[in-house]
């Protein structure tokens, strides 16, 4: 009982080092999306060329990805290949441009190609707070009824795609 | 050396922490930007996340900076303006955590720690005192040696 009381501190300790251990192996930028499951905030915004843009309704009717991109991000030149090939696969690929002058962002995907179904210019980065972006790239997943199921802090990798949300998009292709 | 001293004293007052707020982003009413800075000070910096959203230069703060005075310009509570940004970041944008049933472990932590740790110790030293054994009464011999002595 007596060494039992003794080893108490050093259980805690090694708890405690466990609980840090695995803190280490987390990422501290990736928040957890207060969006999950809840509609995609409303918005109706304007393409980076005339006629372009969507609004939050355009989302409706079938699983979509929502990638907000800029020409300005470091990372998304190397999203980009992933998402043309997602685009390639069938999947309905959406684009914000955050904080970008439209002509940046047109230069930028002529450059690149564009892989987005439809584009929307989010100058003023309005839109983005209220969907909670901290970084560029990140994406959402939304489902038939608009819903945001799932979002992606980073650039996604071609193992996310095939391991991760290309399935979960498959399964929300399969929901009513 | 005294010149040198008036000149670091000087130095050292003018070393204020600086605030990232710029002059183009402040509200004409005082009374509405101070309520601005109090609340931006309790906001955190989603990009650098160990700074405000009142220290920190990324445009995302000056961004969020922005929505907080519009939204107090628009006459919402200080409560409101924060439930906005939290509505839309988590908890996790307050650089102080609410207390709530997923935080009181947070909040009740060190407390516990140290009425346990106080417990323990209150226990182990009780435990000490008992160990050290109590003076045996003398013996019958012994008794009857002391008085001997005692008597000379």
């Amino acid at each position: 009982m007596k060494r039992l009381l003794f080893l108490l501190p050093v259980l805690a300790f090694v708890g405690l080092i466990a609980i840090f251990g695995v803190g280490l192996t987390k990422d501290p930028k990736e928040l957890p999306s207060m969006l999950i499951d809840k509609p995609m905030p409303q918005f109706a915004l304007p393409g980076i060329e005339a006629g372009g843009g969507f609004a939050t309704a355009a989302l409706r009717g079938q699983p979509a990805l929502v990638n907000v991109f800029a020409s300005w991000c470091a990372a998304c030149p190397q999203e980009h290949p992933v998402l043309t090939r997602i685009a390639g696969e069938g999947y309905p690929v959406f684009g914000i441009a955050w904080k970008d002058q439209p002509a940046d962002a047109r230069d930028w995907l002529a450059r690149l190609g564009n892989p987005y179904k439809a584009i929307a210019s989010d100058l003023s980065g309005r839109v983005a707070i209220d969907l909670g972006v901290t970084g560029a790239p990140e994406t959402f997943v939304t489902d038939k009824a608009g819903r945001v199921r799932y979002k992606i802090v980073g650039p996604i990798s071609p193992e996310a795609w095939e391991g991760e949300i290309k399935p979960l998009m498959d399964r929300l292709r399969a929901e009513a | 050396m005294r010149r040198w001293r008036s000149g670091l004293i000087a130095a050292l007052l003018a070393a204020t922490p600086a605030a990232a707020v710029l002059p183009d982003e402040m509200l004409a009413d005082p009374a509405l930007e101070t309520r601005a800075r109090d609340i931006s000070q309790q906001l955190r910096c989603v990009v650098c996340q160990n700074q405000s959203i009142d220290d920190s230069d990324a445009p995302l703060a000056r961004d969020l900076r922005l929505l907080v005075r519009e939204q107090l310009s628009a006459g919402k509570s200080d409560a409101a303006t924060m439930d906005y940004v939290v509505a839309r970041y988590g908890d996790f944008v307050l650089l102080k955590p609410p207390v709530e049933p997923a935080t009181w472990p947070l909040w009740a932590g060190p407390f516990a720690l140290a009425i346990g740790g106080g417990a323990m110790l209150a226990l182990w030293l009780r435990r000490r005192g008992a160990a050290v054994p109590a003076e045996a009464p003398l013996s019958a011999a012994e008794a009857a040696d002391l008085a001997r002595l005692d008597g000379g």
